[in-house]
């Protein structure tokens, strides 16, 4: 599968990364050659096979869903860039 | 001999003997990292921190009350977060970054004794083979021969395999999502183990891909890998997919020998252009393990060369998922911006690096609707097919023997250009993380220019315990020696 620009525009933005114009053509190329390498896959038949999730060999555990943990605010805030009172700041977003 | 030379089990016998203290052994790898400097193995060194601990570790030893890896310096890959220490993942988007917990295998090191004497260099957010895509630069590897172009150590862990081959700690932990311990301890000499899936917490480790990351230890020698994964295994609850399994003494079965296991020499990883010395290398192992009493046996891996195109939808689209929480709200880097989207666009824009960038774009893509079905679906079922692989021929053998890579380290700059060239390096490593096996490169001898090669020990789930043995049989037959060319006289 071959990248335009555009579309590799459109995947910068639902990935919320700034991608500058001139980097649009070099990039487009290079993510068309990966996609084009792992395309090979499709010369396997997977028809019955079921895909595999996790990486794990025994079934996930369940637990009680109960709080375990928190009421540390200034843990959880210590690395903050912006803050205000026990809140993260960012720029405003309702009007 | 001096107290960097000791391997991790020399140094803890040494310790408990009283032949030395914690706080010596300590001052010698800090100094030994001071004088390293140039290899930039290093983000961040904690030495005020390794006294500290080293002091609290000589009470311990003279009140009897050492436990494992009581005063043995260790360093830790910079993708671990540590308590009030800069954590770093190798990328610009974390700067300041001190996380406010342990991760659950450093919180286990240090409960085994261990000082840590610093952060290593590592590529960004594990992704690489060479450790060129580190914001903090790249490591060079301490094999380069005197003169010669600087090397890479290898990636994603380089900076903790050059710290360990240059002897700057006595063992140090890495994560291998795809090769990154056992590619980095072939360039540069040393013993890498990626556990099974499972066997170490992933709490507190920066997330790449989540089904395939698993951390490891990094040593100069089989036996203290033994020793250092003991200190990390363990079930945890704070990761789901943390194994409810018990832990072995590991440290016992290294000496098990080999006689009347089956080991297999898988078909399909004689790769066209293989270089001969990697494949005469591969036979001898081969042969020294049948001399120790092994029988080899010749086994198929049918889906081997579809592992490495599966593996670049998987853990890209992983890792966009996973690094969609780096948005300048509540760690590291913001850049501003006019809008709350601007400033994420700005700040993701600014502070991942372009390996990094590619990956998550690449993720976001065969994530997409419309795309979902055709790469990431497809690559999961391929997955099946991989993991069934190795477990039929598990039915007939007990371990698979293959070479670490297909190359030795290469000079920094080189397969830069064309990422796909650069992940042909993680062919033989990416199969075992795809199938959650565990999988441990043992160095076992130099290239014709002089540099390390290493053999790849492959086991069942569960089962380092033969991992171990074998790749013992190889280090005893190898007689490899692990001093890089700069620190012989």
């Amino acid at each position: 599968m071959a990248l335009d620009r555009a579309t590799v525009k459109k995947i910068a933005l639902l990935a919320r990364i700034k991608v500058p114009e001139s980097e649009l053509d070099s990039l487009a190329g290079e993510l068309s050659s990966i996609l084009t390498w792992v395309e090979q896959l499709n010369k396997i038949d997977t028809g019955n096979v079921q895909p595999m999730a996790g990486g794990g060999h025994l079934a996930l555990p369940k637990r009680a869903d109960a709080v375990t943990d928190g009421g540390a605010p200034e843990k959880v805030l210590a690395n903050a860039p912006e803050r205000v009172e026990t809140y993260y700041a960012v720029p405003k977003v309702v009007e | 001999m001096t107290l960097t030379d000791l391997t991790l089990a020399e140094a803890r016998d040494g310790l408990t003997k009283g032949s030395f203290s914690a706080v010596e052994l300590a001052k010698a790898h800090l100094a030994a990292i001071e004088a390293a400097r140039g290899l930039n193995a290093f983000i961040t060194p904690t030495a005020e921190l390794a006294i500290a601990r080293a002091k609290a570790a000589d009470e311990r030893l003279a009140k009897k009350t050492a436990r494992p890896m009581e005063g043995i310096p260790v360093a830790v890959k910079d993708l671990f977060c540590t308590e009030g220490v800069l954590t770093t993942a190798g990328s610009h988007i974390l700067d300041g970054f001190k996380p406010t917990y342990e991760s659950t295998v450093t919180r286990k090191l240090i409960e085994a004794g261990t000082v840590m004497v610093g952060k290593t260099n590592l590529d960004e957010f594990a992704m690489g083979s060479s450790n060129i895509t580190s914001h903090y630069g790249p490591v060079k590897n301490p094999w380069a021969p005197p003169g010669d172009k600087d090397l890479v150590p290898g990636g994603s862990s380089g900076g903790s395999a050059a710290a360990v081959a240059a002897r700057l700690c006595l063992g140090a932990t890495g994560t291998d999502t795809g090769g990154s311990i056992r590619q980095p301890a072939a360039f540069c000499g040393i013993v890498g183990l990626k556990p099974t899936y499972g066997r170490c917490s992933r709490w507190g480790i920066v997330a790449f891909a989540s089904s395939l990351d698993q951390a490891g230890p990094m040593t100069r020698t089989v036996g203290d890998s033994a020793i250092m994964l003991n200190a990390m295994a363990g079930h945890d609850p704070k990761d789901s997919t943390s194994a409810p399994v018990p832990v072995p003494d590991f440290e016992a079965a290294v000496e098990r020998g080999v006689k009347g296991l089956r080991v297999g020499i898988p078909r399909e990883y004689t790769m066209d252009g293989m270089p001969a010395e990697i494949a005469d290398l591969w036979r001898q192992g081969a042969a020294w393990l049948k001399e120790a009493g092994a029988t080899t046996v010749e086994v198929s891996l049918p889906h081997t060369s579809y592992a490495l195109p599966t593996y670049y939808i998987i853990a890209p689209a992983e890792a966009s998922s996973n690094l969609a929480r780096y948005d300048g709200v509540r760690y590291g880097l913001r850049v501003p911006g006019e809008t709350l989207d601007e400033m994420y666009e700005n700040t993701r824009g600014e502070g991942f690096g372009k390996e990094v960038r590619r990956r998550v774009l690449i993720g976001t893509y065969v994530l997409s609707a419309g795309y979902y079905d055709a790469y990431y679906l497809k690559a999961q079922r391929v997955r099946t097919l991989i993991a069934r692989d190795f477990s039929q021929a598990f039915e007939k053998i007990d371990a698979l023997l293959t070479p670490t890579a297909p190359n030795a380290a290469f000079a920094i700059g080189e397969k830069m250009d064309d990422p796909v060239a650069m992940y042909l390096n993680d062919v033989f490593t990416v199969p075992v993380n795809l199938a959650g096996l565990p999988g441990i490169s043992v160095p076992a001898g130099l290239s014709a220019r002089g540099l390390p090669l290493g053999l790849q020990v492959i086991g069942r789930a569960f089962d380092e315990e033969t991992v171990f043995a074998t790749a013992r049989v190889i280090e005893k037959a190898a007689k490899f020696d692990t001093r890089p060319p700069c620190l012989k006289k």
